[in-house]
């Protein structure tokens, strides 16, 4: 029996990429219960943003925001500068990390929130679009993709770019505009993976505990690169699964 | 159905000055009904929805707008909700201009969202969060559009048509987000004077811009204050009173979307039309229509369906969150 799931190894992965006197933009669920485990545990003065126009709020163990439009999210806030002004910080170079998710991740970190099918106007699956994460993708200093690790989700490439990362890789990225940012990391209930350098192709640069390189290249619907040196992760440790739980005592979000 | 091209009257901003140059700016008492105020609306306008998700949704002016039979319309709102849904369901809207679609992440992606979307029924147009806020924001500062560096290189330039532009001064590319100048604002604001000088308290989302991109703005709000409080606080005052078109004085004007401080959403509200929805497909959303929005003549009426204790519960929750 192992000692956390899938949701916990996520939160706990993802709080360790966050560093202290930085400022991140989580959304609700996994992201920001990252994002309040590791000013907790090992970043005091990190700075939460959140998507409905709210900064440096404490979230209250127990009522956790299901969006991030609510009372819950900004429960003793240090500011309320509105929806437009909190992305217009990120458009400033003010939010270091942005955490995402998405229901199609391509092999060079693009992000389909919209639609599946060929026709957007005329969609197979209508999803709900990307609220806050075309912005989040195009103006954090970096983003980090936190997300379980599933084949249909790993594809050769997404039906509908929402969100860009390195576009078709090669510069492509910075050609359409995005002078800034782009995805560094994806954090999976697998590993952790990155990108080549150059091509901007994703690649394993870290398994979790008892998982190989070969489990997550199944897992993955794309050929993935290896880095020159693959590392193991730290499984969570007590004392980062008691924190953190502490924060869900309901499992809303940690299932 | 789908339309790729941005309408040009969404973002002509000559044509936008000359109809608030046109209308009154009057300082002047605006206190009325909700079938007043609503009857400003005509079938086919453009309608911004202030608030955000189930955050301050203005539903007493939906509700009405919903009674009213309106069709045609086109809603723009930043995330979209419930009252999407009912708009959707009731033949109202036949385009959705949004940044995103459902209720929550606990209920799922929005059945109705799908239903009505992948038929065809009602085009969506996506935008960036960002980019749909600056669009209030050109058009409250009476601007075609406004340089930005969001959307870039993603297909959602290709769904409302967003164009780019060269920086003339470092001769790097912009996104250059138009402006949007609805017809119609429904707005529900925490406290106004009878001249609709208006103030927010908590988040702001996007209320202030779309009033001034509006060219018609309706306005309800949960408590009515003395004009001497409004002159103790301006500084609290987000909209002015010669913006406003129609005030209605309408308590717990959001329920069972929330209003900061004062109640919190009723989630169990959710759960409940949702699982009818998981039950009976689309069609129950019809019946939820007969049940709170076309049966109960008045919204006190549509509240005594939750219940005093329901309201004074979730009352209750948001003082807890906001002390």
């Amino acid at each position: 029996m192992t000692r956390f799931n899938a949701a916990e190894l996520l939160a706990v992965i993802a709080a360790r990429q966050l560093r202290d006197d930085t400022a991140v933009f989580a959304g609700v669920g996994v992201p920001l219960l990252a994002a309040a485990l590791a000013k907790r545990r090992h970043a005091p003065r990190l700075t939460m943003v959140i998507e409905g126009g709210i900064i440096g709020p404490q979230i209250a163990p127990g009522r956790l925001p299901v969006s991030t439009n609510e009372m819950r999210a900004a429960h003793r806030a240090t500011m309320l500068p509105g929806i437009t002004d909190a992305f217009l910080f990120a458009q400033r170079g003010f939010v270091d990390v942005g955490f995402m998710g998405g229901a199609q991740i391509d092999q060079y970190g693009n992000i389909n929130t919209s639609v599946l099918g060929p026709d957007y106007w005329h969609p197979k699956v209508r999803l709900p679009g990307t609220g806050g994460a075309n912005d989040i993708a195009s103006l954090c200093r970096e983003v980090i993709i936190v997300t379980p690790h599933e084949k249909r989700r790993f594809v050769e490439r997404v039906d509908f770019v929402t969100s860009p990362a390195w576009l078709r890789g090669d510069g492509a990225r910075r050609a359409a505009g995005l002078l800034f940012g782009g995805v560094s990391r994806v954090v999976t209930t697998l590993g952790i993976l990155g990108f080549e350098p150059d091509s901007k192709r994703m690649r394993i640069e870290a398994t979790h505990p008892g998982v190989s390189a070969d489990v997550i290249r199944q897992n993955t619907g794309f050929a993935l690169l290896e880095a020159a040196q693959i590392e193991t992760t730290e499984p969570p440790s007590d004392d980062e699964l008691e924190m953190l739980r502490s924060l869900d005592p309901e499992r809303r979000f940690l299932g | 159905m789908g339309d790729p091209d941005l309408n040009p009257a969404e973002y002509d901003f000559i044509a936008a000055r000359r109809r608030v140059e046109a209308k009154p700016k009057s300082a002047g008492e605006k206190l009325t009904s909700l079938e007043e105020a609503v009857g400003r609306v005509k079938d086919g306008d453009h309608l911004s929805v202030g608030g955000c998700l189930f955050s301050r949704t203005p539903l007493a002016l939906v509700r009405e707008v919903l009674r009213q039979r309106r069709r045609a319309l086109t809603l723009s709102r930043n995330l979209t909700c419930t009252e999407g849904e009912l708009l959707m369901a009731a033949g109202a809207v036949s385009r959705v201009v949004t940044a995103w679609m459902s209720i929550g992440l606990p209920w799922g992606v929005s059945k109705i969202l799908r239903h009505y979307v992948e038929t065809g029924a009602v085009a969506l147009e996506e935008w960036s969060h960002l980019a749909l806020g600056l669009r209030f924001r050109a058009g409250a500062m009476g601007v075609p559009f406004l340089p930005a560096l969001t959307m870039l290189g993603s297909d959602l330039v290709g769904v409302g048509g967003l164009k780019t532009i060269q920086d003339p001064y470092t001769g790097e590319t912009l996104a250059a987000v138009p402006a949007l100048f609805p017809d119609v604002a429904l707005i529900h604001v925490h406290r106004a004077d009878v001249f609709g000088n208006c103030q927010i308290d908590g988040y702001p989302h996007m209320d202030a811009d779309i009033a001034r991109a509006a060219t018609t703005v309706l306005v309800t709000t949960e408590e009515i204050v003395p004009e001497e409080e409004t002159r103790r606080y301006p500084d609290r005052t987000v909209i002015p009173g010669f913006a406003v078109d129609a005030l209605v004085h309408v308590p717990f004007g959001s329920f069972p979307h929330e209003c900061y401080g004062l109640y919190e959403a009723d989630y169990d509200h959710f759960a409940e039309y949702t699982a009818a929805i998981d039950a009976r497909g689309p069609g129950a959303v019809g019946d939820y229509l007969e049940r709170y929005v076309y049966g109960p003549p008045a919204w006190t009426d549509y509240l005594d369906l939750f219940g005093s204790e329901r309201l004074a519960l979730q009352a209750k929750r948001a003082r807890e969150l906001t002390r």
